[in-house]
């Protein structure tokens, strides 16, 4: 008995011994020379940190091998901002938060608080609601292609892309007259008509963006090295998008079809035909592609809209300037340009609202940074943060 | 050149030394060459912007001068009146003597090169040599700015620099032996002169081989890693300012003016074209505008690579190619 345990003993140690007298590659090649790991900061400054983000990197050669990054520069108290103002006075605030797609933030707050105090919007309003969000959704995804194209070292598409983001803020400038935070969602609808041949203009842009779109693909995401650079970097999987949160285009790019104007339809959406992307690998490649698929689906809504655009009220009657909404609490989230934005209130029935949580997808999109840009070479951990695509006005709030 | 007749005898009449003879040719013809060079890198700046600006949907400088066209001289104006400033705790010296080490070379290994059949400054038997060696100490140059800087955006981007530039001098130097090998000399003259049909015909490869990999040696995209912006900030000359700055710029252009006039001399027919004789530099300078818009229209089109690529496409790709190319050339010659 004890006999044969002893031979199984000795055959694992044997085992172990053979396996510590094996050669070792890393035991071999251990430097003679001292080395340490270079720690390099990383914004807020830094022209690819989009907005402000720094990030502490530990740098072994050129591979990144530890991502610290620190939040907050620009936290802006939006939350606490909220509980001193009135219902309409929050509205301007809202585009402060992910500036670059400005009427999706306005739109989740108005739907929150026509949810709390049980206004109907008018169907133009919701209509003219949706068209702005298509525009505001193609001119943030042109946006992102120009800024990637840059990181990624190819400077001219940034200016085709701006130019056709310069033709929506155009129309958007003669719709409301801003160009980045415009305001233009009310509580109750919107602030403004259609000028004449506001249509007529959007139409024609439409049709160039369809062709031009196919043009700027084969450009940039059809070239041999950005390919080369994007594909099968930083990468991950459907379930680990899922446990970090995330929404919008990165959660899409994983094969994952959550789109909220799908998965919990709002306005006018259920009347559209268009399709949810996805895309499978969940790579820098795959989500900066189906950004531009999102265009063109982006584009087909719009035809949509504009063709069934009916008659009527822009606003909803005998909505009142400082509106009370009964006690209570209401969530209502759209699709924005990066994910899922959510907003939640709680009402004390008084003139102002108690508490306004806001649910940013940038924040929720960031913390995956560190975990897939860990390994990577330096320049793609700038791209796999551009492919993220966070906004700091909406990580800090 | 120094060796013309009629100023040796105009030395000798005059009691002059032979020595202040050569002498003094040597600094007047490289102040010659400096103010071409300086000219040339005016209107390289110049050009580039125009060819950016026609790539990007935009007008480009418009407004000082014609078009524009003295917007280079206020930039020069500027960047000479700028405040020369230091980082704190650099490397006093390195950092001073970078910005002239990478002009330096660049500018030096201009002198060999031949404009026209009797136009240059000083025709060395080992030309294509000298052309290769000296314009690489500039990475000295480059690495010293790097390090001289104290910072890690410069130090990295200068590390960069030094891997790629001696990366790609091994697949350049071989793509040029084909050339060697055909025209029977390494003087850049005795190349220019055998070229009667273009050696971008019979070198094909070998002209590729030296097109990327000269790209690569100036810093251009898709090798512009040493000074990516999206990543490195300005990678080694981040610290740099005013007319150190220049220098910098001064030398990148000078780069990329010698590497496209050495494409011309070894692959594209040197002066020669159709047309009187006097006509050669104006060949000679079309076909280098030529390349240069090449360089400039890859530069506007094209996004970069990574660094690891760079490495792998220079080591893996480029040098197989240039021996495979000697190989054929050899084979060739041979049979």
């Amino acid at each position: 008995m004890s006999k044969i345990e002893e031979t199984k003993v000795s055959k694992a140690n044997l085992a172990e011994l053979e396996k510590e007298l094996a050669f070792d590659e890393t035991r071999e090649s251990e430097p003679t020379l001292k080395t340490e790991e270079l720690v390099l900061n990383f914004g807020p400054q830094h022209p690819s940190a989009h907005g402000v983000l720094r990030a502490i990197f530990n740098l072994d050669g050129e591979v990144v091998t530890k991502i610290v990054p620190y939040i907050g520069y620009l936290h802006r108290c939006f939350e606490k901002i909220a509980e001193k103002r009135t219902y309409s006075q929050f509205m301007p605030f809202t585009d402060r938060m992910d500036y670059v797609s400005s009427m999706h933030n306005g739109w989740a707050y108005a739907m929150t608080v026509e949810k709390l105090a049980d206004i109907k919007v008018p169907e133009r309003a919701e209509y003219l609601r949706v068209i702005f969000a298509e525009f505001q959704r193609i001119a943030s995804h042109l946006l992102f292609l120009a800024t990637t194209a840059t990181e990624a070292g190819a400077l001219s598409p940034f200016f085709y892309f701006f130019d056709e983001r310069e033709r929506i803020l155009w129309l958007f400038e003669r719709l409301c007259g801003a160009r980045l935070t415009y305001n233009y969602v009310r509580i109750g609808g919107v602030s403004a008509d259609l000028p004449d041949g506001w249509l007529e203009d959007a139409l024609a842009f439409i049709n160039r963006l369809e062709k031009t779109i196919l043009e700027y693909d084969k450009l940039l995401l059809g070239g041999y090295i950005f390919k080369k650079r994007m594909k099968g970097v930083a990468p991950f999987s459907a379930e680990r998008a899922l446990d970090w949160g995330i929404t919008g285009p990165p959660l899409r790019s994983t094969g994952i079809p959550y789109d909220i104007r799908r998965s919990d339809p709002y306005s006018v959406y259920p009347r559209m035909d268009f399709d949810v992307v996805i895309k499978d690998n969940g790579d820098n490649y795959d989500r900066v592609c189906i950004r531009s698929d999102e265009i063109k689906q982006s584009l087909k809504i719009l035809k949509q809209a504009i063709e069934q655009l009916p008659d009527g009220p822009i606003i909803a009657d005998g909505v009142a300037k400082d509106i009370r909404p009964p006690a209570g609490e209401a969530f209502a989230h759209v699709e924005s340009s990066r994910g899922d934005l959510g907003y939640y209130i709680v009402s004390d029935g008084s003139i102002k609202p108690y508490r306004v949580k806001i649910q940013g997808p940038s924040f929720a999109n960031l913390q995956a940074f560190p975990a897939i840009a860990e390994g990577a070479y330096l320049g793609d951990v700038v791209l796999t943060l551009g492919t993220l695509d966070p906004v700091f006005g909406e990580v800090d709030r | 050149m120094l060796s013309s007749s009629s100023l040796l005898q105009f030395a000798s009449h005059n009691g002059m030394p032979i020595w202040v003879l050569n002498t003094s040719i040597a600094l007047i013809m490289s102040l010659v060459v400096f103010a071409l060079c300086g000219l040339g890198v005016l209107i390289l700046v110049y050009m580039e912007r125009k060819v950016a600006a026609d790539m990007q949907l935009r007008w480009g400088p418009m407004h000082v001068g014609w078009h524009g066209v003295l917007q280079l001289i206020a930039d020069s104006v500027k960047l000479l009146s700028k405040e020369d400033i230091f980082p704190r705790n650099a490397d006093r010296w390195i950092f001073r003597l970078a910005p002239v080490l990478v002009f330096l070379p660049a500018f030096i290994g201009l002198m060999v090169m031949p404009i026209g059949p009797h136009l240059v400054v000083q025709d060395l038997n080992v030309g294509l040599l000298y052309v290769l060696a000296v314009p690489a100490i500039g990475v000295a140059g480059v690495i010293m700015a790097g390090f001289g800087s104290y910072n890690k955006y410069a130090i990295l981007g200068s590390l960069r620099s030094a891997a790629q530039m001696v990366s790609y001098e091994v697949p350049r130097a071989l793509s040029i032996l084909g050339v060697v090998m055909i025209a029977g000399s390494a003087k850049l003259t005795a190349i220019v002169g055998t070229q009667h049909a273009w050696y971008i015909f019979l070198q094909p490869i070998g002209f590729v081989v030296f097109l990327v990999s000269t790209l690569a040696e100036t810093n251009r995209v898709p090798f512009d890693l040493p000074e990516t912006e999206s990543e490195l900030v300005n990678g080694y000359h981040t610290e740099y300012s005013g007319t150190r700055f220049l220098f910098f710029l001064f030398g990148e252009y000078i780069a990329l003016i010698a590497g496209s006039a050495l494409a011309v001399v070894l692959f594209l027919g040197g002066w020669h074209g159709p047309g009187p004789e006097f006509l050669a530099p104006v060949w000679f300078l079309i076909k280098m505008f030529a390349i240069i818009y090449l360089a400039m229209w890859i530069r506007w089109t094209l996004p970069r690579f990574r660094i690891d690529q760079v490495m792998d496409l220079g080591w893996k790709v480029l040098l197989p190619l240039a021996l495979l190319n000697v190989l054929i050339t050899g084979l060739i010659m041979v049979l």
